[in-house]
């Protein structure tokens, strides 16, 4: 590209950040004006829309126009350790061997605005200093690029779908801040920062959540995701300081020549506590895992994104589908280099819970938006699935996939509420004349997210399982099983949006009353449906034309795992076969078939299907109605236990506290009543002395001023002449 | 011939009559005419004590200035005498009380 000859993506790339955050300040100011109450969504979709043209400046210019990784990031490299300024020693130490080969550098490209000594510091106090700087690589472009597609379809459909609702401009207010939040955390280059806006998007989550904070839900369920990722952030956090205490640095690429050197042996991080340093790493990774596993719902922490859909579905698309919850994934990504193979180990393990349990539920939820929110949750749980077996590429490439299809589903969904007016699947059928467009494209996205071969979500799901099947091979038999739970849970995946599509497009309509007034969405909404099922099928996997036939995943090299090496293992990046592809395709058409026979013989024939199933399995079914209990074990436990804990210390703070202020206060009365008698007798009796004699002298000289000229005279000569007789007599 | 002591004499004499119409006299015209006599013992004063100590000009000359003085003076005082008047249909001055207590 021409312009990047004297502007450098730093200038897009911030203009991407400040765009969504203007159109905020704009909404947020003129809120009262009659323009923003009407029309409140035109400045957040130019702004966005403006990100969008950034971020596909930023992605051409990044992924496409890229030189060959190698020589373009030794290049960087080289250029970059002309620059002390702008780096630490240990940076620089780093950049040096980054041309020699089999080294643990970096071979990715990579674009740091510190390289050009562009970066604003935040903090600077000696031995912590905190430098903004924004990082652009092949992982943050394709990021910024698929966050600003969805945000923006989002916004467009949110024009519509939000229409006449009382608080619309503030909703795109919202909207603008949570893509402000979200383009930063993707763009920033420190911990720290990437904390602070992590913690953004998680108040912009509760924002949301809670929108319509008349009904009674919204609230409860904003508190809970609130709370629930408050949890997880602790652990973030204390995850960031123990970062710091090893290494001095918040600086994620300081903090990779920094562990390179350990790796390479040239340094090495002191004990702690006792604990050697793979210990450590595996502690503080374990620390920052915790984020993560809040934010992107994995199992113990999964409850409060299911009851986030409180939210309106626009945002269940936006936040908890396609982008913040997948921001946990995209962190994990971004420090991948600091997992140690136990944290790695633990990663997938409970990314293979997360995707089997909320599978389950999946199958037996009859609210639509809940159904694709455990979904959600499921591919969640690949996605960590992947990474923890080593997918570096196949996790992130499931992430934009499912960005796109989920975000699908949940607009189609939205768009079903919107013109049936519920939720409850079971209220729905034989939508499918009725809506065409949204039956289609939602087609299409499950197709895509089924695995379907052809569609994107079948490429990366596909490269899940060789992955998991790779590190199942190499870590004995018990590790299999992530991969039989990968293929498995495609099965669940497939039956469960089957049965979601069956059951609001299928078979006759179950509410008459709401079938007759099912309409097709206006415009502002099926557009982005259509454009969103267009990229489910060829976002990803397709040889992109103009790419000289590279695929996307080709682009995405995984980082070299630093402190694996460092603790002296090494995560496997598997090389699978083309057979497991028709291994997950023939699990995905036996489903197909069953999932067909069943739905179709209970409402087309008539004949015993799900509820006999339900009948015979009635305690397992009510185990996984109720979402396996985690909700009345949290109740049971940790909220209760919070509460005793809580009125514990208000007890503590009546009885003791209080006591302690109360005898303050006492002690303080008793010496002040002191203090004023002291004054009022001897300080006020002083005073009051000194007046009653002065009063008293007055009184009687003041006879003297008689007013009569004659007196004065007479005074006068009086006193001269007894002057002058002391004068003459006694001097 | 020297009547010094003689001028002393009369000059005092004058002081203590002046002084003494001052304070007794009620009206302010004889006030003011007390203090013509202070101010005449005191311009003899200056005259007798002059020619006593070598004849000189400059006791002369203060005795002109008391003159000049106390034509001032009653202008100022008889303008003086014309306000309380004014105020007080009186130039009674033990009536003129009202700086006292």
């Amino acid at each position: 590209m021409d312009f990047f000859q004297d502007a450098t993506p730093g200038g897009y790339a911030l203009a991407i950040l400040l765009l969504p955050l203007a159109g905020f300040l704009w909404n947020a100011c003129t809120y009262r004006s009659e323009f923003t109450r009407k029309h409140g969504h035109m400045v957040p979709l130019a702004t966005i829309g403006a990100a969008l043209f950034c971020a596909i400046v930023i992605f051409k210019h990044s992924v496409f126009d890229a030189e060959p990784a190698g020589e373009h990031g030794a290049a960087a490299h080289a250029a970059a350790s002309h620059e002390p300024a702008a780096h630490e020693d240990a940076a620089a130490e780093g950049h040096e061997g980054a041309g020699a080969p089999g080294s643990l550098a970096d071979p990715r490209w990579r674009w740091s605005s510190k390289d050009h000594g562009d970066y604003y510091r935040i903090i600077d106090t000696g031995p912590l200093r905190i430098d903004a700087g924004i990082t652009i690589d092949h992982l943050t472009a394709t990021m910024l690029l698929v966050v600003t597609i969805v945000a923006f379809l989002v916004h467009l459909y949110s024009s519509s779908y939000m229409h006449g609702d009382p608080r619309f401009s503030r909703f795109f207010a919202f909207l603008q801040l949570f893509s402000f939040s979200m383009l930063g955390l993707i763009l920033t280059d420190n911990l720290l920062l990437l904390f602070c806006f992590w913690e953004l998007v998680g108040v912009c989550s509760y924002f949301l959540i809670g929108f319509w904070f008349e009904k009674d839900e919204p609230p409860k369920a904003s508190m809970k995701a609130f709370m629930t990722n408050r949890f997880g952030d602790v652990g973030f956090l204390i995850g960031i300081l123990l970062v710091f205490r090893l290494f001095g640095t918040l600086d994620l690429a300081t903090l990779y020549a920094k562990l390179q050197a350990v790796a390479e042996g040239s340094a090495s991080i002191p004990p702690l506590f006792g604990w050697e340093a793979g210990t450590l790493l595996t502690v503080a990774g374990l620390c920052l895992f915790m984020g993560p596993m809040a934010k992107s719902a994995q199992v113990p922490m999964h409850v409060w994104l299911p009851d986030a859909m409180a939210g309106p579905t626009p945002v269940s698309a936006l936040i908890h589908a396609a982008t913040m919850v997948a921001a946990g994934v995209y962190m994990v990504g971004r420090i991948y280099f600091f997992f140690t193979p136990a944290v790695l180990g633990f990663i997938a393990v409970i990314g293979t819970i997360t995707a089997l349990v909320a599978a389950t539920i999946g199958l037996v939820h009859d609210n639509i938006k809940k159904v694709l929110a455990y979904s959600t949750c499921s591919q969640l749980g690949y996605m960590m699935l992947s990474l923890g077996v080593g997918g570096y590429s196949a996790g992130l490439f499931h992430l934009y996939t499912h960005a796109f299809f989920k975000a699908c589903l949940f607009l189609g969904a939205g768009s079903v509420i919107h013109s049936v007016h519920t939720e409850d699947m079971r209220e729905m059928g034989g939508l499918k004349s009725k809506m065409p467009v949204t039956y289609k494209t939602m087609l299409l996205a499950t197709l895509a997210l089924a695995g379907i071969p052809g569609l994107s979500g079948a490429f990366s799901k596909e490269m899940i399982v060789e992955h998991a099947l790779m590190w199942g091979w190499s870590h004995g038999a018990a590790a299999m099983l992530p991969a039989l739970i990968a293929i498995g849970g495609g099965g669940l995946t497939f039956f469960y949006m089957m049965r979601l599509i069956y059951l609001t497009f299928y078979g006759t309509p179950r509410d008459h009353h709401k079938f007759d007034h099912a309409h097709e969405s206006p415009a502002p909404m099926t557009i982005p449906l259509i454009v969103l099922a267009f990229l489910s099928v060829f976002s990803v996997g397709w040889p992109i034309p103009f790419l000289g036939g590279k695929k996307l995943p080709e682009l995405l090299a995984p980082p070299p795992a630093l402190a694996s090496i460092a603790t002296g293992h090494a995560p496997h990046e598997g090389h699978g076969g083309f057979l497991l592809a028709f291994a997950v395709l023939l699990v995905s058409i036996g489903v197909l078939v069953v999932a067909y026979r069943f739905y179709q013989r209970t409402y087309k024939q008539r004949a015993p299907g799900p509820e006999a199933w339900v009948a015979r399995l009635r305690p397992l079914h009510t185990t996984v109605r109720r979402l396996y209990y985690v909700d009345e074990i949290y109740e049971a436990t940790i909220v209760r236990f919070a509460g005793a804990a809580a009125r514990v210390l208000a007890v503590v703070d009546q009885k003791g506290i209080d006591a302690v202020v109360n005898g303050v206060g006492a002690v303080t009365q008793v010496l002040a009543k002191a203090g004023a008698a002291f004054d009022r007798v001897v300080v006020d009796g002083l005073v009051n002395v000194w007046a009653t004699v002065s009063q008293g002298l007055g009184g009687k000289l003041r006879r003297l001023q008689t007013g009569n000229l004659q007196d004065y005279l007479a005074f006068a000569v009086g006193g001269m002449a007894l002057v002058t007789l002391f004068f003459l007599f006694l001097a | 011939m020297d009547h010094t002591a003689g001028c002393v004499f009369l000059g005092a004499a004058m002081f203590v009559l002046g002084v003494f119409t001052m304070v007794t006299r009620r009206n302010a015209i004889y006030v003011l005419m007390g203090a013509e006599l202070i101010l005449n013992a005191a311009a003899l004063n200056f005259v007798a004590f002059a020619r006593h100590l070598g004849n000189r000009l400059d006791g002369q000359m203060f005795a002109i200035f008391i003159v000049i003085l106390a034509a001032a003076e009653a202008a100022v005082a008889l303008g003086i005498v014309l306000q309380i008047h004014h105020h007080f249909p009186t130039i009674d001055v033990s009536k003129a009380d009202r700086l006292g207590d």
